[in-house]
């Protein structure tokens, strides 16, 4: 009777033993058992779908695979291959790490802005919704921005450009190697304010007022001291919310290069580690191989995100 | 003087904003607009006819606005031999179906991890959860293929749907969301002499309505946008969704060829997402704000 109350153990003095702690998580287990039955179906799911691939992904890219033969152990020969061999990949690293880069950080500070921005005024509906559907675009918009961006001179872009005699003849924005990948992050940008815009407006918006009434008797003159003192660290969750979103979508950036370049981008220009996975796993069917690359993508993702939100989370909170 | 101003004019002047932000009105107009262009454009070109659509100058305007690129797509999809409207059946069915399960999933699951913190594992689960946001579902995608194809899910309605259940926005959301109303509410409860189920369905439930606008929402999008899913799940052309249908109908060529079509498609295929975003808006943003008894 005594083992198999918990709180009665605490009273005492000693450390239980294993098995004293063993019956009291059986114990615990036995309490909460609806706990485990509601969580059931996520649960399955969830390691189903997510646990067990990550898991598998990470036994498969020690192994060569082609689906049609049983998995064959060959060690770090993947990854060898990976860094030393493949210079499509070391590309494909380099264009998603400049394309992280300048949409990652710029995306989140340009979603945060623009969320303070609709924040201090009252008319709100027009510019959310101005902001936020391009996050909602699919791949019909790359038709889209293609025209925008075309080629020759019936782009808008170009046509723009010319008439405003900044040009004397259409540029080649997306076949031409050094922009292309320019064009890409310029979309990405215009589509990054999805659900991390979505949660600073919503984080802004609950603050309480008074706080800043306050903050103005001792002596917070202007917006900007407003923001940097109160407003921010109220917004801690949301900003690491913001920012893993913007490190998880800048990653795996593909369809939109594919819809504005095409597959492959000439001369791999915007071909980023997600599009090299595609390759590799879908049109050549090594999965071996791709799973090397998938294990690289989650390491980097999730040592940045993990990294993140170590440096933004407040004590306590997420 | 004040306090006159205020009752004639019905306004109270608010402490945070001292005067009217002018500036800050006009830069996120300016900022809209442009954001909003592309949008227009693919309004705009959708309902150009086709002598509109090659002038040049491009044209920023319709002059005869006409609905022919909705009638063209529709005819020229179903010269293949899947009519347009069953990949708009597809998407429909596939996210309405998600949705609703992945509601009551994530509500299932939140409870216990929001209100059951002496539950062994529950904050193991909840960091799984967590770590699982922080990287893209397509790292998953080979052994995802490979349990699927094991499963002899390939090509169904249930490969679309049911891998997209196991996504952890949902639960780490929701899970949120409760925690913020107190455990009182639930104590209450237990003494009235309820079971569990009871409480799930009684009380928690209702609590968790407000948020049911995000959840929707976000699942909503995910899987309406998916083509890597339907791709790779997918083997015949009745059973894709109209995203990727229209990613393999419109790359190449014959976006020229057929430039208001594309336009028109890309419209139906954008257009109810925002429409449901713009209906749910406020309690979306609202939800995460959320309080409890006070």
């Amino acid at each position: 009777m005594a083992q198999a109350n918990p709180a009665m153990q605490k009273s005492l003095g000693y450390r239980p033993s294993l098995s004293q702690r063993l019956n009291e998580y059986w114990y615990l287990m036995k309490r909460y058992k609806a706990g485990y039955l509601f969580l059931a179906p996520f649960l399955i799911l969830f390691i189903v779908f997510t646990v067990g691939p990550v898991i598998t992904a990470i036994y498969l890219s020690f192994t060569y695979f082609n689906v049609l033969q049983p998995a064959e152990w060959i060690g770090l020969t993947n990854y060898r291959l990976l860094f030393l061999e493949d210079d499509i990949f070391l590309k494909s690293l380099h264009v998603t790490i400049v394309f992280a880069i300048l949409t990652g950080p710029v995306g989140f500070l340009l979603s945060f802005t623009m969320a303070w921005l609709i924040n201090q005024v009252k008319v709100r509906l027009l510019y959310v919704v101005a902001f936020y559907a391009p996050s909602l675009s699919g791949i019909g918009m790359a038709s889209i921005m293609r025209i925008f961006f075309a080629n020759d001179r019936y782009g808008y872009l170009n046509n723009f450009l010319i008439r405003w005699g900044i040009l004397d003849e259409p540029f080649p924005w997306l076949a031409d190697i050094d922009t292309m990948l320019g064009v890409v992050i310029a979309v990405q940008l215009w589509m990054s304010m999805g659900p991390g815009f979505l949660s600073f407006l919503a984080g802004l918006q609950q603050i309480d007022e008074s706080l800043y009434e306050a903050a103005k008797v001792d002596g917070i003159r202007n917006r900007m001291q407003e923001l940097w003192y109160i407003t921010l660290p109220l917004v801690r969750p949301q900003l690491v919310f913001g920012a893993v979103m913007a490190i998880v979508n800048a990653f795996s950036m593909f369809d939109i290069s594919v819809g504005l370049v095409g597959f492959p981008s000439p001369q791999y220009a915007a071909h980023s580690i997600m599009a090299h996975l595609y390759d590799y796993a879908f049109l050549r069917f090594e999965m071996g191989y791709a799973s090397a690359i998938s294990v690289v993508m989650f390491i980097m993702m999730f040592a940045l995100s993990s990294m993140f939100r170590r440096m933004l989370s407040s004590r306590g909170e997420l | 003087m004040g306090t006159l101003v205020s009752r004639v004019t019905g306004l109270r002047r608010r402490n945070k904003v001292e005067k009217e932000p002018i500036g800050i009105y006009v830069f996120l107009t300016l900022t809209g607009a442009v954001m909003a262009l592309p949008l227009y454009l693919m309004v705009i070109q959708s309902i150009k006819p086709i002598e509109e659509l090659f002038l040049w100058p491009p044209r920023f305007y319709v002059m005869r606005p006409t609905l022919e690129n909705y009638t063209d797509l529709v005819l020229a999809a179903s010269r293949t031999w899947v009519p347009f409207t069953r990949y708009v059946f597809n998407s429909i069915f596939v996210t309405s179906v998600s949705v609703v399960l992945y509601v009551i999933i994530c509500c299932m699951a939140a409870y216990p991890l929001a209100k059951m913190r002496r539950m062994p594992f529950a904050a193991s689960i909840f960091n799984a959860c967590l770590a699982a946001l922080m990287f893209a579902p397509q790292v998953t995608v080979i052994p995802r293929y490979l349990t699927v194809a094991g499963l002899g899910m390939i090509d169904t309605y249930a490969a679309l749907i049911v891998p997209g259940l196991g996504g952890s926005f949902g639960v780490f959301f929701m899970k949120q969301f409760l925690e913020q109303y107190p455990d009182a509410l639930l104590e209450a409860a237990r003494m009235d002499g309820a079971n569990e189920w009871q409480i799930f369905t009684n009380v928690v439930i209702p609590l968790t309505r407000p948020a049911w606008a995000t959840l929707i929402i976000w699942h909503a999008q995910t899987v309406w946008r998916d083509t890597w899913a339907p791709m790779v799940f997918t083997t015949t052309e009745a059973m894709k969704t109209l995203p990727l249908a229209m990613q393999t109908m419109f790359s190449g060529e014959l976006v020229v060829a057929r430039q208001g079509a594309a336009a028109a498609a890309t419209f139906l295929e954008s257009a109810p997402l925002i429409i449901l975003f713009i209906i749910s808006q406020r309690r979306i943003i609202s939800t995460m704000a959320h309080a409890g008894i006070k």
